[in-house]
């Protein structure tokens, strides 16, 4: 067994970390003020990614991609995670289930996004559709040789700056073992598709800036050539393609975590009460010792989950228990920053109160922590027949 | 023409340096390492250079301990040629000095015949800033120190130097060794195609008795201790009262 990295590795991470705190934390808190990121600034971003030939950094060479294994891509991703969302989100990595891209479309869609022609964003959930997908009421109708697109999408991160959207919709009703299950296929909608609208969503408390939209489709109508994979397939390319993006929430957790940790640890160390470093005091130290111990544990666990897909091992359930642990470790230690910093924590002179806040979405996105551990207990429970 | 950049591995310079408790040094255990700021800007420059199609083959040699290889590696990445490494002692609180630098400097040049050595000023962990003058004077080269500008034109290189009060700019004949200050340029990140292919770069390895130098310190460290504390300083509710005080207490007006 083996903990360390390569020489590889340890370049990949600090040159992503140099790029996070030299590009990115400057712009921060001007992006969380305005409330999304202008064009330009985006574009900056995303030139300089490109120059670094990182862009699509989750991408095999056979499309232009660097080919990184899951677990370089998990450092990456965790070493982003310290900076905005709002602003990462132009170091691109487009959505992998783009790998299913046939034909034409690859042209169209794949190679431009590997090259940041085109940004992309994915609309699975609905205000009647969050956790339980398979129940969309987004339908996609057959009307002569093409389909029909009627419904609405919330929450859905990066479509403001996207030039196509994946769009799941549902496409008819099959029985199974639990009762009979929406159908769903995988479209591919450019902007500016008549009958698709793409609107601002909800002001959220986390990752001010990192915009959510609502997307409405009212008889819009798409050729056959926008069907992403198989035409009633879409659960397939969704499990197959977006079961990894979970390690993504959850190593960027980590990464977050350890920048909250070091301002928590710095203060601890040079805040004087009572005559003395507030670290001292044992009710301090402790958060501190605990804070760590969190930290590390879940950085192990989403690295071992995505090594475990590297060797071709089943880590549904790893990575799962990543994305629980991890989301849930960023939530106490981000409290615990608050309540070390005193007063001047929840003040927006110091990030702590945004990272604080920003937190709180990591356990509810990519599936909840009620349905990661949905997923664990069953992954353990089912073999035995329970 | 080649360029060699030597480049040496430092205590980061974000790490907030501790003094061992016996006073013998900093401690060096267990605490991040990087490239000198001041070796990456003249591996920058090297680059440039050969991008600008005005040198051939960048090489960077680092001599230290066997980890400064991660160091040439970081060089590599971010578009040297080739690493020499020279080991020359295994223990990490041991720092080489320079005149034993510049000795095994004057090795590699001689076995190299670069038209340029780039190096930085100093190296940050004990701002001797002397290898570069040394190695120009074991050479018998010219030399142009704190660079901030540089060009080369025919067989000469014209340097910009930062020096008290202003800007200097002299002409050296090459082959020549320049001394780079912070504004020369702002190193690159090292790309993700270059990482890659940094591994597969060559890295020579070598001793510092392959080239017959003595390396054993001639400098004795008598005492180590930490900068004096700064003292909090005073609020002052009006410019009358900053007049006032820096009159009267600071004696400064
Ligand atoms: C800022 C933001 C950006 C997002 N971006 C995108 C995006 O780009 N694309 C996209 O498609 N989606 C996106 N989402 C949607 C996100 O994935 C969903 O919010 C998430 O899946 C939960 O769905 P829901 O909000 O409808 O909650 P619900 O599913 O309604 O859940 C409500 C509560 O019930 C619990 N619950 C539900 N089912 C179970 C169960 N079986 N067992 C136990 N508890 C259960 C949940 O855990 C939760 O506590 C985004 C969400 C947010 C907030």
């Amino acid at each position: 067994m083996h903990y360390g990295l390569t020489s590889e590795q340890e370049m990949i991470v600090s040159t992503v970390r140099s790029f996070v705190e030299n590009e990115i934390y400057p712009l921060e808190k001007q992006i969380e003020d305005l409330g999304f990121v202008p064009h330009e600034i985006g574009a900056e971003i995303k030139r300089k990614t490109l120059d670094l030939g990182f862009y699509a950094c989750n991408f095999p060479e056979s499309v232009g991609g660097p080919g990184l294994s899951h677990l370089e891509f998990a450092l990456v991703e965790r070493e982003l995670g310290r900076g905005s969302m709002a602003l990462t989100h132009f170091f691109g990595r487009p959505q992998n289930i783009l790998m299913a891209c046939t034909g034409e479309q690859v042209e169209r869609y794949l190679l431009p996004a590997v090259r940041g022609q085109r940004m992309d964003a994915l609309a699975m959930t609905e205000p009647d559709a969050g956790s339980d997908i398979r129940g969309m009421k987004t339908t996609a109708r057959r009307d002569g040789g093409d389909w029909v697109l009627n419904g609405t999408k919330h929450f859905i991160s990066g479509a403001e700056h996207a030039d196509f959207v994946i769009v799941f919709a549902a496409t008819g009703e099959e029985a199974t073992s639990a009762g009979p299950k929406k159908k769903i296929t995988t479209f591919l909608v450019d902007r500016g598709t008549p009958g698709f609208t793409i609107r601002d969503g909800y002001k959220s408390v986390s990752h001010r800036g990192y915009k959510n939209m609502i997307l409405e489709f009212d008889n819009c109508r798409l050729p056959d050539a926008q069907v992403l994979g198989q035409v009633d397939g879409g659960f397939a390319v969704m499990n197959e393609w977006l079961y990894a993006t979970r390690i993504t929430v959850a190593t960027m957790s980590v990464g977050r975590a350890r920048r909250v940790f070091d301002l928590m640890l710095d203060y601890a160390a040079a805040r004087k009460q009572f005559d003395q470093p507030i670290g001292r005091f044992q009710g301090v130290g402790f958060q501190l010792a605990d804070s760590i111990t969190e930290i590390d544990a879940a950085d192990h666990l989403t690295l071992a989950s995505a090594w475990r897909l590297d060797q071709g091992l089943p880590a549904n359930r790893e990575i799962a228990s990543a994305k629980l642990y991890a989301t849930e470790m960023l939530a106490r230690v981000t409290d615990r920053a608050i309540q070390i910093h005193g007063g001047m924590g929840l003040m927006d002179d110091l990030p702590l109160e945004r990272f604080w806040r920003d937190a709180r979405v990591e356990r509810i996105w990519d599936g909840t922590s009620e349905i990661q551990r949905h997923i664990i207990s069953r992954d353990l429970l089912r073999p035995l027949g329970a | 023409m080649k360029v060699l950049v030597p480049v040496k591995r430092v205590i980061d310079y974000n790490v907030k340096v501790r003094v061992k408790a016996d006073g013998s040094g900093v401690d060096l255990a267990n605490v991040k390492m990087s490239m000198n700021p001041f070796d990456e800007i003249a591996v920058e420059e090297a680059i440039r250079l050969k991008e600008k199609g005005l040198a051939t083959e960048v090489i960077v040699v680092s001599i230290g301990v066997k980890q400064a290889q991660e160091t040439l590696r970081t060089a590599l990445a971010m578009g040297a040629d080739r690493a020499i490494l020279i080991v020359a002692t295994d223990d990490v609180q041991t720092d080489i000095e320079p005149l034993a630098v510049a000795k095994l400097l004057k090795a590699v040049v001689d076995a190299e015949a670069p038209g340029l050595v780039l190096c930085g000023k100093q190296a940050i962990d004990n701002d001797m800033n002397a290898t570069g003058q040394m190695l120009s004077a074991l050479l018998g080269w010219s030399q142009a120190t704190f660079a901030s500008e540089l060009a080369i034109e025919g067989d000469m290189a014209v340097v910009t130097r930062e020096v008290d009060g202003g800007l200097q700019t002299i002409k050296v004949k090459m082959p020549t060794i320049v001394t780079v200050d912070l504004r020369l340029n702002e190193p690159r990140y090292a790309s993700l195609p270059n990482i890659m292919k940094a591994k597969k770069k060559p890295l020579d390895e070598k001793t510092a008795a392959d080239y017959g130098v003595d390396v054993s310190p001639r400098l004795t460290v008598v005492k180590t201790t930490e900068p004096a504390g700064r003292k909090a300083g005073v609020k002052v509710k009006s410019v009358d009262e900053l007049i006032a005080k820096l009159k009267d207490e600071a004696g400064v007006i």
